[in-house]
Parts: C-alpha cells; sequence; structure tokens
C-alpha cells in the first residue's frame, strides 16, 4: 500500500553543464512506490538522480528526501537513502564481505545486523560461493551484484537506482528485479532509470518521462496510455510519440 | 604495407600519445605549454649537469685507475637503472589486458607482432634514457669537444642491452614461479636493481670508511687494488662514452645482436606469457577467510578500508620499495654510530625527512585521489571533511609507523637530532599531503603510476617541499639561524602552491 506522504520532493530542480541539463524540474514521488523515470539520452536523467544523492550540486531549486532538506542537511538524507550507479562502485581488492563491512561501517550499522544482512543479501544475489573471493575477478553483473548488496546493507528508505540493469543477464537481472520489488513491498521507495522500458512498464507504480530535462509525462501506464488517447499501445510507442512529441515542440 | 611496419607504426603511435600524455597531463591544449616547458627544464638541468659533471669534461685515455671506476660505475648505474624501469614496463605489458585479445583474435603472425612489441619497450627505454642523460652529455661536448658525441650511443647500448634482460628475467621469473608471484617478486627485482647499487656502494662506504658519499668507495685505493687491468673488457663502455669509435661499433652490435637474439627467443612465447598473465589478472584471488564484521566509527570504518587497501596495492610495492630501500643506509649509519660519536650522524636526517615526504604524496594520492568508489563514499552520510580527515589520518599514521623506529633509535644517540627528524618528518608528511589535496582529481587506483602527470605543478612543489624541509631539519642541527631562512623558503613556496591551487576556491 502506498502512503500519500512523499518519499522525494523535488521543486525547481535545476542544473546547467554546457547547455541546460535539468530545467526547473519539479517531481514528487511517494512512500513505498516504484518509480521508473524514462527518457532518451541526454535528457537529463542521471544528472536528475545526482542531484539528488548529493553528487552533483543544483544551480537551483530544492529537494526533500522523506521531510528533510537534502541541501541543507545531506548527512542526514544520506543516511536514509542509497544509490546504486550503472558503474558498479566497488574495490577491486576487496571481497564482496569485506565490501560490505566496509559500507556497513560507512552508513554506522551495527555490525551484527549488517553481518546477518550481508550473508543473507549474498546469498540471495547468489553470491554465495564467492562471499570471500576478491572481486577483481567478477564480471560486470557480479560487480553490479555486489554494488546493489552494498547499496541495500544498511537497509535504505530510498533507494536510487541509474541503469541497475546494465550489463546483467537474463537470470540476473530477474535476482536483481526480485530483490528490489520485495524492497518495494516492505515499504522502500525505489527510483530507477532505465533504457529497458518492458522492465519499467512491468515493475514500476508509476512512470515519467523526461526529455531535455523536463518532465512530459507522469502516470501509471493506464494513465499515461490516457493522456495520449490511446488504450492498447505498448510503453515503447507512448515513450516515442510523447518524445517525438517534445522535439518537434521544441 | 607489410603486417609488420603497420603494427610497428601503430606501437610507435601508441608509444608517442601515451608519452605527450604523460608530459601534458591528458589534456591536448597544454601539448604547447608542456613542450614548452620541457624545453625550459632541459636547458635548466644543464646547470645541475655542469655542477655534477662537468669536471669530468677533460677525461681522456689511457684513463687512470680511479677515473676508470667512476666512469664505469656511473655507467653501470645507468644501466642498472634502466634494467629497472624496464623490467617494470615489462611486467605492465604482461599484466595489462589492452590489446591482446585483439591481437591474438587477429590473423597476424604473433611471433611478429610481439617482436615488433619487444622493440618498441627497447625503443621506449633508450628513448627515455636519451631524454635524460641529454644534458650530462652536452656539457661533456661542450666542455670536452665532439668526441664525448660517443655517450649517445653508449645510453643507446645501455637501453637496448637493458630491455633485452629485462625481458629475458621477466619471462623466466614466469617460467619460474608462475604468473601469480611473478608480478611481486618482479616488482621486488626491479627496486632491488635499480636502488641495489648506489645502497651497495653507501653500505661499502659506511662499513670503511664511516660516510654515506659513495665516491668514498669509487676513489678509494682499495678499489683500484681490486680493478682489472686497463686493457679489460670492464672498461670497454667508458673507453666508448670517451670516444672510441672501434668499441662503440662492437657495443652497439652486441646489444643489437643481444636484442635479436631476446626476439628471436622470446617473441613466440610472449604471446603465451602475456595470456597466461592477463588471465591470471582477472582471476580471484581468496580473501583472508570469514569473521566477524568488526565494531567502530564511521571514520575507522574508512581507515581500515584505506589500510587493507594499501596492503593489496599491487603496484604500491615497486612504487615505494625504493624509497624505503634507499633508507637502509641511513639506518645502518645510525646503527654503527651507536659506537661512534661521528659528527657525520647529522646526515641522516635530510635523507629521512626526505624519504618520508615522498613517501607520504604516493600514499596520499592513493588514499586522497585513488578512491575507486569515489561516489560510493560521496554518497555516504558523512562530511566531506570528516571523509578527508580519515585519509590525511592513514596516511601520517602509515608515515608515523615506517619511521617511528629509525626516530627512536636515533633518540638514544642525540635526543635534540631525533626530536628535529620527528619534526621534519611529520612536517614534510604532511606538507607532501596538503599538496595532494590542494591538487586532488577523482582516478582509479591502478593510475598511481600516473599521478605525476595529473599535475606538474603538485609534482614539483611536493620535490621542492621535500628538499626544502629535509634541508631545514639539516640546518637547524648545523646551523640554526639559516634554518630559519630555510624554512621560510618552504613555507614560501608551500604558499605559493596553495595560491595557484584549484582547490583554493
Amino acid at each position: 500500500m502506498k502512503s500519500e506522504g512523499s518519499a522525494l520532493r523535488l521543486r525547481g530542480l535545476t542544473k546547467r553543464f554546457d547547455r541546460l541539463a535539468v530545467d526547473a524540474l519539479d517531481l514528487t514521488i511517494r512512500m513505498g512506490e516504484f518509480y521508473a523515470l524514462v527518457g532518451p539520452n541526454g535528457a537529463g536523467k542521471t544528472t536528475t538522480l545526482r542531484m539528488v544523492a548529493g553528487l552533483l550540486k543544483p544551480d537551483a531549486g530544492s529537494v526533500s528526501i522523506f521531510g528533510i532538506d537534502a541541501l541543507r542537511d545531506p548527512v542526514a538524507a544520506k543516511q536514509i537513502m542509497a544509490w546504486v550507479s550503472d558503474e558498479p562502485m566497488i574495490y577491486d581488492k576487496l571481497t564482496p564481505l569485506e565490501y560490505l563491512e566496509f559500507v556497513a561501517g560507512l552508513w554506522g550499522i551495527e555490525p551484527k545486523v549488517s553481518q546477518a544482512s550481508a550473508h543473507e543479501l549474498l546469498a540471495s544475489l547468489g553470491l554465495g560461493p564467492h562471499l570471500n573471493e576478491r572481486c577483481e575477478g567478477f564480471s560486470k553483473g557480479m560487480r553490479q551484484k555486489v554494488a546493489l548488496a552494498g547499496a541495500l546493507v544498511h537497509d535504505p528508505r530510498l533507494i536510487i537506482l541509474d541503469e541497475p540493469l546494465t550489463g546483467l543477464d537474463a537470470v540476473s537481472a530477474r535476482h536483481v528485479k526480485g530483490l528490489l520489488g520485495e524492497r518495494v513491498r516492505t515499504g522502500c521507495t525505489v527510483i530507477m532509470t532505465t533504457h529497458i522500458l518492458e522492465v519499467a512498464e512491468r515493475m514500476a507504480d508509476r512512470i515519467g518521462v523526461i526529455s531535455s530535462g523536463r518532465l512530459v509525462a507522469e502516470g501509471t501506464l493506464t494513465e499515461l496510455r490516457q493522456q495520449n488517447g490511446h488504450t492498447d499501445t505498448s510503453l515503447e510507442d507512448l515513450f516515442i510519440a510523447l518524445v517525438d512529441v517534445k522535439v518537434e515542440a521544441a | 604495407m607489410s603486417s609488420a611496419t603497420w603494427f610497428a607504426r601503430h606501437e610507435l603511435r601508441l608509444a608517442w600519445r601515451e608519452w605527450l600524455a604523460m608530459m601534458t597531463g591528458g589534456r591536448r591544449k597544454r601539448t604547447r605549454a608542456a613542450l614548452i616547458g620541457l624545453i625550459v627544464f632541459a636547458a635548466l638541468m644543464h646547470l645541475p649537469a655542469w655542477a655534477v659533471i662537468g669536471r669530468f669534461a677533460d677525461l681522456r685515455e689511457p684513463l687512470d685507475k680511479t677515473s676508470a671506476i667512476v666512469l664505469t660505475s656511473t655507467i653501470f648505474l645507468a644501466f642498472a637503472l634502466m634494467l629497472s624501469q624496464a623490467i617494470e614496463s615489462v611486467t605492465r605489458v604482461f599484466y595489462a589486458r589492452a590489446d591482446l585479445d585483439l591481437i591474438m583474435s587477429s590473423p597476424a603472425k604473433l611471433a611478429t607482432v610481439f617482436s615488433i612489441r619487444i622493440a618498441a619497450i627497447a625503443l621506449t627505454v633508450s628513448g627515455m634514457a636519451l631524454v635524460l642523460s641529454t644534458p650530462f652529455v652536452d656539457v661533456l661536448v661542450l666542455e670536452g669537444g665532439m668526441r664525448w658525441l660517443a655517450a649517445f650511443t653508449v645510453v643507446i647500448t645501455v637501453g637496448l642491452t637493458a630491455a633485452a634482460l629485462a625481458i629475458a628475467i621477466t619471462i623466466a621469473l614466469f617460467r619460474l614461479i608462475g604468473p601469480a608471484r611473478t608480478r611481486l617478486i618482479a616488482q621486488i627485482l626491479a627496486a632491488i636493481i635499480g636502488a641495489g647499487f648506489v645502497i651497495a656502494l653507501q653500505i661499502a662506504a659506511i662499513l670503511s670508511y664511516g660516510t654515506l658519499s659513495r665516491f668514498a668507495v669509487l676513489t678509494s685505493d682499495a678499489a683500484a687494488s681490486f680493478a682489472p687491468e686497463a686493457d679489460s673488457i670492464v672498461w670497454w663502455p667508458a673507453r666508448a662514452a670517451l670516444g672510441d669509435v672501434g668499441t662503440v661499433l662492437i657495443l652497439l652490435s652486441a646489444s643489437l645482436l643481444l636484442l635479436g637474439i631476446v626476439m628471436t627467443i622470446f617473441a613466440p612465447r610472449f604471446a603465451g606469457t602475456a595470456a597466461s598473465a592477463s588471465a591470471h589478472a582477472v582471476a580471484s584471488r581468496r580473501g583472508r577467510g570469514l569473521r566477524p564484521f568488526r565494531e567502530g566509527s564511521r571514520q575507522q570504518a574508512l581507515r581500515r578500508k584505506e589500510f587493507l587497501l594499501l596492503a593489496r596495492d599491487p603496484w604500491l610495492m615497486s612504487q615505494t620499495l625504493m624509497q624505503l630501500l634507499y633508507l637502509v643506509p641511513p639506518a645502518l649509519f645510525l646503527w654503527r654510530s651507536f659506537s661512534d660519536s661521528s659528527t657525520a650522524l647529522v646526515l641522516i636526517t635530510p635523507v629521512i625527512v626526505m624519504a618520508a615526504g615522498q613517501l607520504a604524496g604516493g600514499l596520499a594520492w592513493l588514499t586522497i585521489s585513488g578512491e575507486d568508489a569515489a561516489d560510493l563514499v560521496a554518497t555516504a552520510p558523512l562530511s566531506p571533511t570528516s571523509v578527508i580527515r580519515a585519509k590525511i589520518e592513514v596516511v601520517l599514521i602509515a608515515i608515523v609507523a615506517v619511521f617511528t623506529p629509525l626516530v627512536a633509535a636515533l633518540a638514544v644517540l642525540n635526543p635534540l637530532q631525533a626530536a628535529v627528524t620527528a619534526c621534519g618528518v611529520l612536517i614534510g608528511a604532511t606538507s607532501a599531503t596538503v599538496i595532494q589535496l590542494w591538487f586532488r582529481v577523482q582516478a582509479k587506483r591502478s593510475q598511481f603510476r600516473r599521478r605525476q602527470t595529473s599535475s606538474r605543478l603538485a609534482t614539483f612543489a611536493e620535490a621542492f617541499t621535500s628538499i626544502g624541509w629535509a634541508a631545514t631539519a639539516a640546518l637547524a642541527l648545523a646551523i640554526p639561524t639559516v634554518a630559519i631562512v630555510s624554512g621560510a623558503m618552504t613555507v614560501a613556496i608551500l604558499a605559493a602552491t596553495w595560491k595557484l591551487s584549484p582547490r583554493r576556491a
């Protein structure tokens, strides 16, 4: 069941590099919601999420995470969220367990709690036989799973994922999707960017379509279809129609 | 165009671009500035070269034994350093996956391709040696005549020989001990070969003459009495450097022949060795076994991670072992001084302070800039200040752990000198660390070897402040009033570095 309170609230979020990357973006994600942010390359998805995670400073606007002003009190905001990028952030010379111990230590989690959680997470992601091997020999998929386990070991309330399924095989992708679905069922909020529209279609409670740094459409799949006057269209067709419209309008 | 010529051009282009990237820090806009800087630096280098080597310009055949020993030892020292560099280069080529898959899956003849790669290594080693030796040879030519131009050929000869031996040694290590141990052993070997000759001379000087100066051994009567006769093959490199055309041609032919033999024997094995090394490089290694997660603060978690990664860093060994090896003679000197209240003991303070600064700079780059999971640490609930503080603590703890035994031993002999040395170590290490902090760039730990290229200014500032604090510590013991001037100058260098640093804002 989705709570009415907001897990993430962005108002007027703006970031400019050489060109405007995010253009006064307003976005609200409800507690316990699985939200998929889709859009063409260079639309501003990753920039938006990096600003939410505290990796980029916005030029303007506000970021509120469970009521915490993330720009004013970043440490408190970071305590309750996790960030997973498409490039796994792990150390080659650490084993998955050592990595999770380090992450849990950074988030100040009790060792007894984090150790049990680490073993459980790694086992559920199929990394049980590799607990004590250094990550340097791992495939991209295994590294991504270690990074995901690291993001979940401190039990975040908001999980931000940027293309988490890139490079994963079908079995690994199913593991990851299963784990994320399970987290959402226990009340966690997930916001994810993806180019795999089928994943967004099947997993997300709501979908936001972003183009040229602005949110051009938002809602459940049904709502998106209704907004665009189609009743039996795939997300891919809707996406292309929305992005094309936006490009033409620009 | 034959595949050999094509591949040779490809290798030369890669080598040129790598060199250019090293000089410009990977920024193409800096190419002109880097070239001007290089020319100015090379011009300036003629001054110290003149001070060091100018007095030898009048040497002519027949050489007296002492001159022959000094000249031959200098050439041998250059050979040892080139061999050390070449072993490291060859090991790096073996363990880098790079284009290996592409080459091995192509229809090109592998023996030919890898012969060219071996030749490229030899060319790179010789080319770098030529660049570094140019100011010295220039001084000799200007002061002693055109005959010294032959010294350039000696440098090439030594470079080719070093590269050939490095390839033979490294492939032999693979055969003997396997890819798992070769990387570590080759790095240790490279460090020992690079530093070993100077250290051996210094140790002999300490034991025989109670001084750290290696010239005491080279110019001693004992060395002259052990040296072979004037017509010995041992002096051929020295004779060649002096312009004996016949000897130059013999040595050049011999080095080319050696390289040819190495290419013929080892090129077919190069591919297999490189394949097994790169396969090993991506194979998983087991950790220390399961153990309970440890308690501690967030900063402790960061420090533990940094210590673990430093201990497991595959390239740290070769980068710092040579610095640590240079501490052996001062340590021996110190030990000898327990039974001899030599005033020359003061010499070890600047050596220790200088080594601390250099070591701290390397460790600081690894911990501060070489963060492989920068996003993870940035999204952790810690303030950036506490992250940086934890990383600086790791550097200083490592420095204290390495240098405490030396300072403690010194304290028994001379407490005042120990106190000055301890202060010098801490100030030198802190200076090197803050310079790395001001010039930090996000990089992978595996880019450690190229840390000097990210900022030339930081590299020079680190070197000059290390030298400055070493001189200040020595002067504090000998002429305290002058130490104030030296210290003030070093602080000024540090302040100017801060002013020019990109992090000042």
